[in-house]
């Protein structure tokens, strides 16, 4: 069981499925795994885990790691870090990727700092190279480039950990694309006793209460996105854009800056520090354009810009560019839409 | 019953707001131009550290923050709103840390501070946004940790009962005590300045603020211990050389790159009826929308 230096994708689920942003990095780390030459691995933490597998092998996985124990569902922070910290000083992998989730940004940071070894959060590129320290001309080959948007999206950075392992990382929901590698794809199951990770001190924190809420919203799989800026100007003003998102099937979405403001509410929030997007047609409403923004949205296939300004940064990246009032543009579209569509 | 409360704070550049003066010509961050502020989520967790206060006479609320001296300005805003005290970590060698430097140069501080029964801070700060600190030091310290609080529902001298606010739902955690919660900014608002507070602390300063100031004030100080913002430096808290700053650092920066989109070729279309109806047709024959 001690094959090391693989690369191993920390997996989330509810409800028996695999969580998204999982399989979105388990696509991301067959390819870097491929490129390393090494092994994908997955492992889940959880209850009844029967099967499970079966919803990872598609992706290219080669070997899954099960931890099943009804203490270790729903997630808390100590036993689960304790099996991670505890397996991987067995295993010693080289890479290990988790979601930028509520769980992942609160399992990782407690792993790294157990095992001394960095972590980097919320990347939007992971990539292989080389490494040469300035300081000493070490030579590094084969490293994992975090790539992350640093000082509130206007830079951004490619962190590396030259000396210590895993190199841990956590990456959005929706960042990376989630692709099946191939749908016979076989690895093997490893079963591994939770007792032997977990110690009885480590559930010491217990779960009262839990209510689970579905998303209301689904901006994320939406084909056709209306989204607002500080520029809307007010929540009432809002409503305008979900008329037109109701009229053309989309969903509503809205920058930072308009949900610090009030206007929105924060599940709707495109951005670096949101969802990020890529519907057939994303119309901008008032957006000026933060790079913040821009990173969550620009993959979609066609950008319409609706700006009073007629040089907000944002229309450099739209296909089509409407200098006026979005309370003049909006009602017109919608007038023209239900005119023109059978 | 009373409690001794460390709530960690940092003063960070406003990211939230950068305008088109914050990026230089040269396609460098313009420091000077983001005002320097208290980071948002920390006052969300000071203002649960004061309801804790407020319901249990006797507690104290000690901040701690790491940076440069001048960030002895968050202490000073927190003791106009309600903290008892405050400690500024500051020491050249501490410069450079990424998130684990970090967290193990403040675990040490708390450890010099010594009693305490529960450590308050964001859930992250705006300039990094990484959210990592506050298990780190959890980790660091061998406690638990609640992230993401919205409320604190309930302590006692054993545990604390802690609403979480999570992507899909609510939870409600139950840890005993010390134990680390990050506070998520959708918590309560922390209350503004109070006017007699302000009186009280305006001429609270650190050590090296001190050594500047007049002889009247500085006699002041010394005859008022509450107006001393303590600075500790990281062979005050016994930090080990090896796991701080630059050197402590286990993530480098390889490479640092201005964003630059690519822009496309746009089309203007005109703010009028006939424009704005040709558009919508070939958006519907081309079938984007329809």
């Amino acid at each position: 069981m001690t094959d090391n230096n693989n690369l191993i994708v920390y997996c989330e689920f509810d409800e028996g499925h695999v969580a998204d942003v999982s399989l979105e990095l388990l696509t991301k780390g067959r390819q870097l795994a491929t490129k390393l030459g090494v092994k994908l691995e997955a492992i889940v933490i959880g209850d009844n885990l029967e099967g499970i597998e079966n919803q990872l092998f598609p992706y290219g996985v080669d070997t899954v790691y099960k931890v099943a124990d009804k203490r270790l569902y729903p997630y808390t922070s100590n036993p689960h870090s304790a099996v991670l910290i505890n397996l991987f000083r067995e295993i010693k992998p080289q890479i290990c990727l988790m979601g930028a989730t509520c769980i992942g940004r609160d399992l990782g940071p407690r792993v790294s700092s157990c095992l001394h070894s960095g972590l980097t959060a919320d990347c939007t590129a992971l990539e292989i190279g080389d490494h040469k320290d300035p300081k000493t001309g070490k030579e590094y080959t084969d490293l994992l480039y975090q790539i992350r948007p640093a000082f509130g999206g206007n830079i951004v950075a490619t962190i590396v950990n030259p000396d210590c392992r895993p190199q841990m990382a956590t990456v959005r929901e929706g960042v990376m694309k989630k692709e099946i590698f191939d749908p016979e794809h076989k690895g093997t199951v490893v079963e591994l006793d939770a007792s032997k990770y977990v110690k009885p001190e480590d559930f010491a924190v217990e779960i009262i209460d839990r209510h689970i809420e579905k998303s209301k919203t689904n901006i994320k799989g939406a084909p056709i996105i209306v989204a607002g800026g500080y520029g809307m100007g007010s929540r009432e003003n809002f409503d305008l854009l979900y008329q037109l998102a109701e009229t053309l099937g989309g969903e509503v979405g809205a920058s930072r800056a308009a949900v610090d403001a009030g206007f929105c509410e924060h599940d709707r929030q495109i951005g670096q520090t949101g969802v990020t997007v890529r519907p057939k047609l994303y119309i901008a409403c008032g957006i000026s354009g933060q790079i913040q923004h821009i990173a969550g949205m620009q993959e979609s296939s066609i950008i319409i810009s609706i700006n009073n300004d007629p040089d907000a940064p944002i229309n450099t990246i739209a296909d089509f560019v409407i200098t006026g009032n979005v309370e003049d543009v909006v009602p017109k579209l919608i007038k023209y839409y239900k005119k023109n569509s059978k | 019953m009373s409690y001794n409360i460390i709530v960690l704070a940092k003063q960070v550049p406003d990211t939230r707001n950068v305008g088109k003066d914050a990026m230089k010509e040269d396609g460098t961050i313009n420091r000077a131009a983001l005002p320097a502020i208290f980071n948002p989520e920390d006052l969300n967790a000071l203002e649960q550290a004061l309801r804790i206060k407020d319901a249990n006479p006797g507690t104290t609320v000690t901040i701690l923050t790491m940076g440069l001296p001048r960030a002895a300005e968050v202490i000073r805003e927190a003791m106009y709103r309600g903290a008892d005290a405050g400690i500024v970590l500051t020491d050249r060698v501490l410069g450079g840390a990424d998130t684990l430097a970090t967290s193990y140069s403040l675990a040490r501080a708390v450890n010099k501070f010594g009693n305490y029964d529960l450590i308050l801070g964001g859930r992250q700060a705006i300039d990094g946004d990484t959210a990592q600190v506050g298990p780190q030091i959890a980790e660091k310290l061998g406690l638990p940790q609640v992230t993401y609080a919205e409320e604190i529902l309930d302590i006692n001298p054993k545990n604390i009962t802690v609403k979480r606010r999570l992507e899909n739902g609510v939870e409600t955690l139950r840890a005993p005590l010390p134990c680390v919660v990050t506070v998520n900014g959708s918590a309560a608002e922390c209350r503004p300045r109070n006017a007699m507070r302000l009186q009280k602390y305006k001429y609270a300063a650190s050590t090296s603020e001190k050594a500047k100031l007049s002889e009247e004030r500085q006699a002041l100080l010394d005859k008022r211990d509450y107006l001393n913002i303590p600075e500790w430096s990281a062979a005050y808290v016994e930090a080990d050389p090896e796991q701080i700053g630059l050197p402590g650092s286990p993530t480098k920066v390889k490479a640092i790159e201005n964003v630059v989109f690519t822009a496309k070729e746009s089309r203007c279309v005109e703010n009028n009826d006939e424009q704005l109806e040709e558009l919508i047709k070939e958006l519907i024959a081309n079938h984007t929308i329809g």
